[in-house]
């Protein structure tokens, strides 16, 4: 069977891709946020994963207000970027894991999990700048996208979004296969970009959170989406990936390294890198 | 019970989806290039062909960031526009803010002062 090696998180700010098109990783800007991936490097280097499961959020390249799914999952060959209107530069596709996307496909469905599958889907920048500051070079793993609502409410909860990552996790586990599989959920932390509360950040509410993904993962799940969006920010919602990816991991963990850093851009941007102990 | 609200916050929830149906399908073509050379080529033009209403455009015209907001826009398809009027979030910001952009920058960069425990 296959297995689950882990779990990764980190913010997607669009501002990171043009700092990596620009090669300003060592500027003092940006330096605390990128060097906060080099252990991360040295992990996968050792733990070799195959397979990329994504959480992310689509900022309105694949999906419009037109069809909003809940919850999609992509079952596609290769997953292709493109231009998202506002001027980062697109990057090749990434390849794709159909038979995974298959088994989780019946496998969530079986348990009650309603999902949108696409059999074509574009990738936006949540999904590819992730990839990139976890792979700077070449991306080494195929993957399956899994996109989670956060564009119109109402949103799926903390808790359902929680429960989907445990199913996933469930599933890959039950995959006959002996890929090794990382999971990675991005997004977050706290941040506004609408309204007269743009800017807001909660450093103290954003610490909590990493904390208890190590050790008490439903923590947030007591949260509803209201209540996280007060906390958090409109965009800070984005944590939802955040627990569909310790969901998916279960069990005990070890924390390989973590990184918070105020700000990128209009976010407080954070990552972390869990390693699977069960 | 309905939520309280949430201050300087609007949930894009299906009341502003439904208004803001025109207005953010327009913002959504601007994906391509193409549309948005058509949009700059002829604005009034350009938003009378996904029938934008009448305090739609005006915030359009007006690059109202709050009013197109007010007007059902989506905050993930206004920064499409946003960039073909060349602003990025922190010009978002400060223009809902009533900042600079250098004070709601200076104000993010201060986020970091915040206590990291909780009062006792």
């Amino acid at each position: 069977m296959a297995s689950i090696v882990g779990g990764l998180t980190t913010s997607h700010v669009p501002a990171i891709a043009g700092a990596i098109a620009r090669g300003a990783q060592g500027e003092p800007y940006w330096k605390p946020f990128f060097d906060g991936f080099l252990p991360v490097h040295r992990w996968l280097e050792e733990v070799k994963p195959d397979v990329a499961v994504v959480f992310y959020n689509d900022h309105g390249l694949n999906f419009f207000l037109d069809k909003m799914p809940t919850f999609a999952i992509g079952a596609a060959l290769e997953y292709r970027n493109a231009d998202e209107g506002w001027g980062i530069p697109t990057v090749p596709p990434f390849r794709g894991q159909p038979d995974l996307s298959w088994h989780l496909i019946q496998y969530l469905v079986d348990r009650d999990f309603d999902l949108t599958t696409c059999q074509e889907m574009l990738v936006d920048h949540a999904f590819t700048i992730p990839m990139k500051l976890f792979w700077p070079h070449d991306v080494p793993v195929t993957t399956v996208p899994v996109c989670i609502n956060t564009v119109q409410f109402p949103l799926p909860s903390a808790r359902r979004c929680y429960a989907l990552g445990q199913a996933v996790g469930n599933a890959i586990r039950a995959w006959h296969s002996d890929k090794r599989v990382v999971v990675i959920g991005t997004g977050g932390l706290s941040h506004q970009l609408d309204g007269q509360r743009a800017g807001f950040i909660n450093k103290l509410f954003d610490l909590k959170f990493m904390d208890s993904l190590v050790d008490d993962p439903e923590w947030a799940t007591q949260y509803s989406i209201h209540e996280l969006v007060e906390k958090t920010g409109t965009q800070g919602v984005e944590l939802l990936m955040w627990l569909a990816t310790r969901g998916a991991v279960a069990g005990p963990v070890r924390k390989v390294h973590a990184n918070y850093h105020i700000p990128i851009s209009n976010t407080a941007a954070g990552m972390m890198a869990l390693e699977a102990l069960a | 019970m309905p939520n309280r609200s949430i201050p300087g916050t609007t949930i894009f929830d299906g009341t502003q989806a439904q208004k803001g149906y025109a207005l953010n399908r327009m913002c959504f073509s601007f994906n391509e290039q193409a549309n948005r050379d058509a949009f700059r080529a002829d604005e009034e033009g350009y938003m009378a062909r996904y029938g934008l209403q009448a305090q739609q455009a005006q915030a359009i015209r007006d690059r109202d960031v709050l009013g197109l907001l007010a007007a059902g826009g989506n905050v993930y398809y206004l920064a499409k526009f946003a960039g073909i009027v060349g602003l990025d979030v922190q010009d978002l910001g400060a223009a809902q803010t009533g900042l600079s952009k250098q004070e709601f920058k200076d104000r993010l960069l201060r986020q970091n002062e915040q206590p990291v425990r909780s009062p006792a």
